[in-house]
């Protein structure tokens, strides 16, 4: 006899068609996750990323305060609005996690990333590659004849530019810190 | 004031302290110091199991039953490695466990010594929170907020690794009460929301209540409250697996439990309700079905006290983060003092429609023949056992579905069964823990025979502790419910699907020094029942039942609540396709 029949009154529409939706649209936001500093947190951290599918684009730690044994974890991911609401909750639940905040929505913040550019070259492209370091304000922090390390600050943006420019010139390597941030005015 | 004490010590010290009288263990070269300090004490009371998963499974029937935490006890590398499976059940049913394992010495981590494995890196996924202690300073501490995070907020499991040298080294004792602890979920829930909750009862015409695993965490006055609230608005009830017993099975306004396995009422109810009050449940996929045609038409309330598990399969549109007694006793506060409003003539005409569903009567079975259906030996068992002080246990499968149909719960606390990972072999070692919990009760196993094999070890244990646990076998000669799947969706190709070279199991019963039983006509089946039942210790029942008996209703995967297929003449032929075969 079955599969049955659907029932006079009830609808076949998508659960979701019914009401408001969360957009299936991917967005990126900056996670600041205040943690105990313990050791194994950031494997915590890491292995829920890995474990539930989550992306990580950025990923920063660094003890913020000694005595308060305080350790900062910016992280920087995309998703769903749906899977954002899900990995800030996942992450609250850590036993560890003191407080996450969501930079992206909580008011304007500040995000800037420190990186190491090396660059091998001579003659004009050389030339070239220092000047546009003068722009970019990176300062030379080694030298040889045929290289320089630079090192720059800004927002990945900046920085993602920069390494577009400096490919031509020689670009030999890379090292970025990934991001750090903070919220804008007085209030933490 | 502070004592100076081994680290040993420590641990049997700190377990006294948090009230815990049961301990299942087993030892080894890691945890010989703690052994020692249990010979050396009489509070309490050491389990030796024959294999670790055993020791926590049985921690988790002793915590399930009895509502405190669970505590086990297991050497490094392979007995911490054993334990896995338990722990990984015992997060994915929120159950409340210490499992504390032995490790090398510090000085010898990390350099593949003797029966070391990384036991913090290997438990972190499956442990709410877990600690390597390096100091015995810091080991009591450690010990006292384990037991506080294991039980506060969602429940679930936590892992201490303790080195030997921290056990042997003597350091200062913390009380618990010195212990100062951030984690502090929320439980009170908010008002504002549950108010909203409150006003759309008033005015819901085809409520449900929606209930799981978490109204029986939250311990013994949620369940109170629960039947308080139902029996004031009238409004049905229907429960996940996890949360059978949280209403009574006797109560006039229960559907039965909903789900993949669910009963038809149940279902139809969950598809066609206007106003859908999950309290405790998670949305899993056994109880959603498909996603875009769950519950079309429903607002949807959900009390959880764990945020992530809000939002996460299912849009709600009335969330409230919070435990679910605090929650419901503001919620009956709020709804009473707003005047008890529902709209009673809607709801009755829900009660019609529902009551025609029930006309379906989708759990009927025909006896008939020489051979005993499983359905007919639950619902024996079931009449000759109801008026018992009874916990009963299960393994996974179908024989688990066709307990949760025909066995009744009337108490939370009282039904034992492996709902979110299906543990085959959890059943036995969580009733011998269900029987430590309640030494004069009767606790019963309701077992496949494939799944009883999985930990059969533990007859042992049963025997050593003479502790009377009924082993119930519905014995199909078949990994029956892969079996029927495999019928349902794979061409009735029975791949592996056969339970060959099976014991004799009331010889194998014999040999452990147990009493054996086989029953093969449904003639004989009350009197074999009434001797497993008068038997003083522990009994392995054999009852040979139909081999092809396929559990029914079911809604196949990627199928809505509304196409369940029921019974004997269901059209099973195309039940499954592409889009759902891919799911478990
Ligand atoms: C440890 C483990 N391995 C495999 C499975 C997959 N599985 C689910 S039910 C089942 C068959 C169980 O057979 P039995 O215990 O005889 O119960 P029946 O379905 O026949 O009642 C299997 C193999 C599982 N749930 N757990
Ligand atoms: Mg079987």
């Amino acid at each position: 006899m079955s599969p049955l029949k659907i029932k006079k009154g009830s609808t076949s529409h998508s659960a979701y068609d019914l009401r408001p939706t969360f957009s299936d649209k991917e967005e990126r936001h900056t996670l600041a996750v205040l943690v105990e500093n313990e050791p194994g947190v950031l494997s915590r951290v890491i292995g829920l990323f890995a474990g539930r599918g989550y992306n990580i684009d950025s990923l920063t730690v660094a003890e913020v305060d000694h005595l308060g044994h305080r350790s900062r974890i910016t992280i920087v991911t995309s998703g769903t609005p749906q899977i954002i609401v899900q990995i800030k909750a996942q992450l609250g639940r850590i036993v560890d996690v003191h407080e996450v905040n969501d930079l992206t929505v909580e008011g304007p913040s500040v995000e800037r990333e420190l990186a190491l550019f090396k660059v091998t070259g001579t003659g004009n492209d050389r030339i070239e590659a220092i000047r546009l370091a003068d722009i970019f304000r990176a300062s030379v922090v080694d030298s040889t004849l045929e290289s320089f390390v630079f090192e720059i600050t800004g927002t990945p943006e900046k920085i993602d530019a920069f390494a577009e420019l400096m490919r031509p010139l020689g670009l030999e390597e890379i090292a970025r810190t990934g991001v750090a941030a903070l919220s804008r005015g007085a209030v933490a | 004031m502070t004592k100076a004490m081994t680290g040993a010590k420590m641990v049997v010290q700190a377990l006294i302290d948090q009230g815990v009288d049961t301990v299942f263990g087993y030892p080894g070269g890691a945890v010989l110091p703690i052994y020692d300090e249990i010979f050396q004490q009489n509070s309490i009371k050491h389990v030796l199991v024959r294999h670790e998963q055993g020791a926590v499974h049985a921690a988790e029937g002793y915590a399930r039953s009895t509502g405190k935490p669970g505590v086990a006890l297991v050497t490094s590398g392979p007995g911490a490695t054993n334990a896995v499976t338990g722990l990984t059940d015992a997060l994915m049913d929120s159950i409340p466990i210490v499992v504390l394992t032995g490790q090398v010495p510090t000085f010898m981590i990390g350099s593949d010594a003797f029966q070391e494995c990384d036991t913090v890196g290997i438990t972190r996924p499956c442990t709410k929170h877990n600690w390597l202690v390096k100091e015995t300073d810091k080991l009591s501490s450690v010990l006292h907020e384990a037991f506080h995070i294991a039980t506060s907020g969602r429940p679930g499991p936590v892992v201490i690794d303790i080195p030997k040298d921290v056990q042997f080294a003597t350091g200062e004792y913390t009380e618990a009460r010195q212990v100062e602890t951030h984690y502090n979920p929320q439980v009170k829930g908010d008002m504002a929301i549950i108010t909203e909750l409150a006003i759309a009862m008033e005015t819901a015409k085809r409520p449900l209540f929606y209930t799981g695993g978490g109204v029986i965490n939250s311990g013994p006055a949620a369940s109170q409250l629960l039947r308080e609230l139902v029996a004031a608005t009238g409004f049905p009830i229907t429960s996940t697996l996890m949360g059978l017993g949280c209403y009574p099975a006797s109560g006039e306004n229960w559907l039965g439990m909903l789900g993949m396995h669910g009963l038809y009422e149940a279902n139809m109810a969950m598809h066609d309700c206007d106003l859908m009050i999950n309290i405790g449940a998670r949305f899993d996929d056994r109880i959603t079905g498909r996603l875009d045609a769950f519950s079309p038409g429903s607002t949807k309330a959900h009390i959880d006290i764990d945020a992530s598990s809000i939002n996460k399969v299912i849009k709600v549109d009335i969330p409230i983060l919070g435990d679910v007694a605090h929650v419901l006793e503001d919620l009956l506060n709020v709804w009473k003092s707003r005047g008890r409003k529902t709209d009673k003539e809607s709801v009755q005409k829900w009660w019609h429609e529902i009551n025609d569903w029930r006309k379906v009567d989708c759990l009927k079975f025909e006896q008939k023949g020489k051979v005993i259906k499983p359905q007919y030996a639950l619902s024996r068992l079931e009449e000759l056992t109801k008026k018992h002080d009874r916990y009963i246990c299960t393994e996974v499968g179908q024989h688990q579905m066709w307990a949760a149909q025909y066995l009744g719960f009337e108490d939370p606390n009282r039904w034992m069964t492996s709902g979110g990972l299906g543990t085959m072999g959890y059943g036995f070692p969580a009733s011998i823990g269900v029987q430590m919990g309640h030494p004069d009760a009767l606790v019963i196993n309701v077992a496949g025979e494939a799944s009883w094999l999985m930990n059969m070890q533990e007859l042992g244990t049963a025997m050593q502790y003479n502790l009377p646990v009924k082993q119930f076998i519905l014995n199909n000669e078949r990994l029956g419910m892969v079996r029927q799947w495999q019928e349902l969706l794979h061409g009735e190709r029975y791949s592996s699907s056969w339970s060959e070279s099976l014991p004799d199991f009331v010889k194998l019963a014999e040999a452990f020094g147990a009493k054996g039983i086989i029953c093969s006509d449904p003639a004989d089946l009350d009197d074999a029942i009434m001797e497993m039942l008068n038997h003083d210790g522990p009994v392995l029942f054999d009852c040979l039942v139909e081999k092809h008996e396929n559990c029914f209703p079911m809604i196949p995967s990627g199928k809505p609540h509304n196409e369940m297929l029921l019974g004997e003449n269901a059209d099973t032929a195309n039940a499954i396709q592409a889009g759902g075969a891919v799911m478990v």
